[in-house]
């Protein structure tokens, strides 16, 4: 399968997750979109590294490993800043009990 | 090398000490102590005595400039803690955990004063981000930093995947996150790198709060606990700065005839956004958030320059800021009230720190004779010696001398008011880092080359 397929369907992705993020009021949503947002980053980073890998494979038959292990790192850190959002969200439920970004106009005076 | 391997052990060591230390002192002497020794590993490593030899494959390298802003950093981290440590006790009960985190943010900065890869510009930013998103929150019960923290995650999150879809867009084309390797090609430039860089010159503005990607920073400064504000806008703001013109400059020199024009825009955005919103300001910690982002403009010029007076003064600026603003919010944090009002009187209740903050504000402002008169000139000349664009040289000192009117309100509320701001008790250390500080800022205003001779020698 050609990668021009790959490409416009991690762009479609892609822009899912940024319509989701700046028209969702829910924060658990928005938090949603942005995991998508980087899943479309992760998809597009495997299939270039496919296509670096059959346009080299004969010069180097370690090419385009690199973009695969970039989404191991992408993986983990997005781990990572799931622990911590979940944990902020959570923490702003306790004290308001709502989880809509709407409320987040105190600081606008 | 030494500073990131040490950096990481010393946050680890400082979650370890939470559980086993009783006294809240013998914590903070551990941080300051710490953070001395790693100050102390830089340096040597600067004078050629690296402890480890990691093969990292080209992708972290050590050179000059990123010694020498590490140095910058630490020395400023250490003045820091030296000066609000104690005041991190009131913000919650999981003191030595804010140390660790902030060792772990070091160990970030190290990372992107130092990348020759995307995939550890990428690693340093988040290692920097992810701690952040926890101290701005960390005063829990209050909603205005719950408020903070979750606004800093969402839109950090969300820059943080625009930058991968940049890297990934790179990727593509290039086939590399070797930033010298993206720095090579012959055929014209082709849509899909143009769109990559685009997307990380976006996220980067997004990070170090460049108009018209800043509109999250007043919020956030402003609900975070004041101490952790006076780490985030000063070290932290430069150590991404420092990434910014490292990628710019290594990955897309080639490409500057694409770029300079949207970052001279955005300069100038930032700059007209930043010093006129910070005039209306009402609250002094609310100004400095806004002075933060008139402040990013002008590291901007370096940016859009790239030239050696460019990074030398990026690294004056980094310096000259980052003491100014650590003292000014050190004063700041004594406070009870942080509007303008609040400081009326102070300066026959504290002669000495009303002193000191004075030439804090003044070095901001850019009043010859102090560190921020000769980073601001730095930074124009390096942006008069591309030879283009005038006109943003002279817009650039019309809003330097716009930022004199907010930072002399503080002045004139300190010594030409009356009013009796609350009596702060301060420790005679606090006092004499105070005048360190102080004698640092005008010292590197008279001798620049104290801290630029460094970078060649």
């Amino acid at each position: 399968m050609p990668v021009n397929y790959y490409i416009f369907l991690s762009i479609a992705l892609f822009c899912i997750g940024i319509a989701g993020v700046l028209t969702r009021r829910n924060a658990i949503i928005i938090f949603m979109c942005i995991e998508i947002m980087l899943n479309a980053v992760n998809l597009m980073l495997v299939a270039f590294s496919k296509m670096h890998h059959l346009k080299n494979a004969a010069v180097d038959a370690t090419a385009g490993s690199d973009g695969q292990i970039f989404v191991f790192f992408i993986m983990v850190v997005a781990a990572a800043e799931v622990s911590v959002g979940l944990a902020i969200i959570v923490m702003m439920y306790r004290n308001i009990h709502s989880v809509d970004v709407n409320f987040l106009n105190r600081l606008k005076h | 090398m030494n500073a990131l391997l040490l950096s990481a052990v010393l946050g680890v060591i400082m979650m370890f000490s939470g559980i086993m230390l009783k006294q809240k002192s013998s914590v903070r002497n551990i941080a300051i102590a710490g953070m001395g020794l790693l100050l102390l590993v830089n340096i040597l490593e600067m004078n050629g005595a690296v402890f480890f030899k990691i093969d990292v494959r080209g992708m972290i390298v050590f050179d000059r400039f990123a010694l020498l802003f590490d140095t910058i950093v630490f020395i400023s981290t250490l003045l820091y803690l030296i000066l609000s440590a104690r005041d991190m006790e009131k913000v919650g009960i999981h003191y030595a955990d804010f140390f660790a985190l902030i060792f772990f943010i070091l160990c970030g900065i190290t990372l992107t004063s130092s990348f020759k890869s995307l995939l550890i510009l990428f690693l340093g930013i988040e290692i920097i981000s992810i701690p952040l998103y926890i101290l701005t929150g960390s005063d829990k019960r209050n909603l205005k930093s719950n408020e903070a923290s979750l606004k800093y995650f969402l839109l950090g999150a969300f820059s943080t995947g625009l930058m991968l879809m940049g890297i990934a867009l790179i990727y593509g084309t290039k086939g590399s996150f070797d930033t010298i390797k993206l720095n090579t090609f012959t055929q014209a430039p082709d849509l899909l790198l143009i769109a990559g860089m685009t997307l990380l010159l976006f996220s980067m503005s997004f990070k170090v709060s460049a108009a018209p990607f800043h509109f999250w920073t007043p919020d956030v400064y402003d609900g975070a606990p004041t101490v952790f504000t006076s780490f985030m806008a000063t070290i932290v703001k430069a150590a991404v700065f420092i990434a910014f013109i490292r990628l710019f400059d290594e990955a897309f020199g080639l490409l500057q005839s694409q770029w300079q024009l949207l970052v001279a825009i955005i300069t100038v955005a930032t700059l007209i956004i930043g010093n006129i919103t910070a005039v209306f300001q009402q609250s002094v910690k609310r100004m400095l958030a806004y002075s933060s982002i008139a402040q990013a403009g002008f590291m901007m010029l370096s940016l859009y320059a790239m030239n050696t007076d460019a990074k030398e003064g990026l690294l004056l600026y980094t310096a000259a800021y980052s003491l100014a603003t650590i003292g000014i919010f050190a004063v700041l944090i004594k406070m009870s009230d942080y509007t303008f009002d609040g400081f009326n009187g102070f300066a026959r209740q504290q002669p000495l720190l009303a002193a000191t903050t004075t030439i804090f504000l003044l070095s901001l402002a850019g009043i010859p004779l102090t560190a921020g008169f000769l980073a601001k000139f730095y930074m124009l000349k390096a942006a008069l010696g591309t030879g283009k664009h005038l006109w943003l040289v002279i817009f650039a000192v019309l809003m330097a001398a716009v930022s004199v009117y907010y930072y002399f309100r503080v002045i004139q509320a300190m010594y030409f008011k009356e009013g009796n701001a609350p009596l702060v008790h301060v420790t005679p250390v606090f006092k004499w880092t105070m005048i360190v500080l102080a004698a640092l800022v005008i010292l590197l205003g008279i001798f620049p080359n104290l801290l630029l001779n460094w970078y060649y020698f």
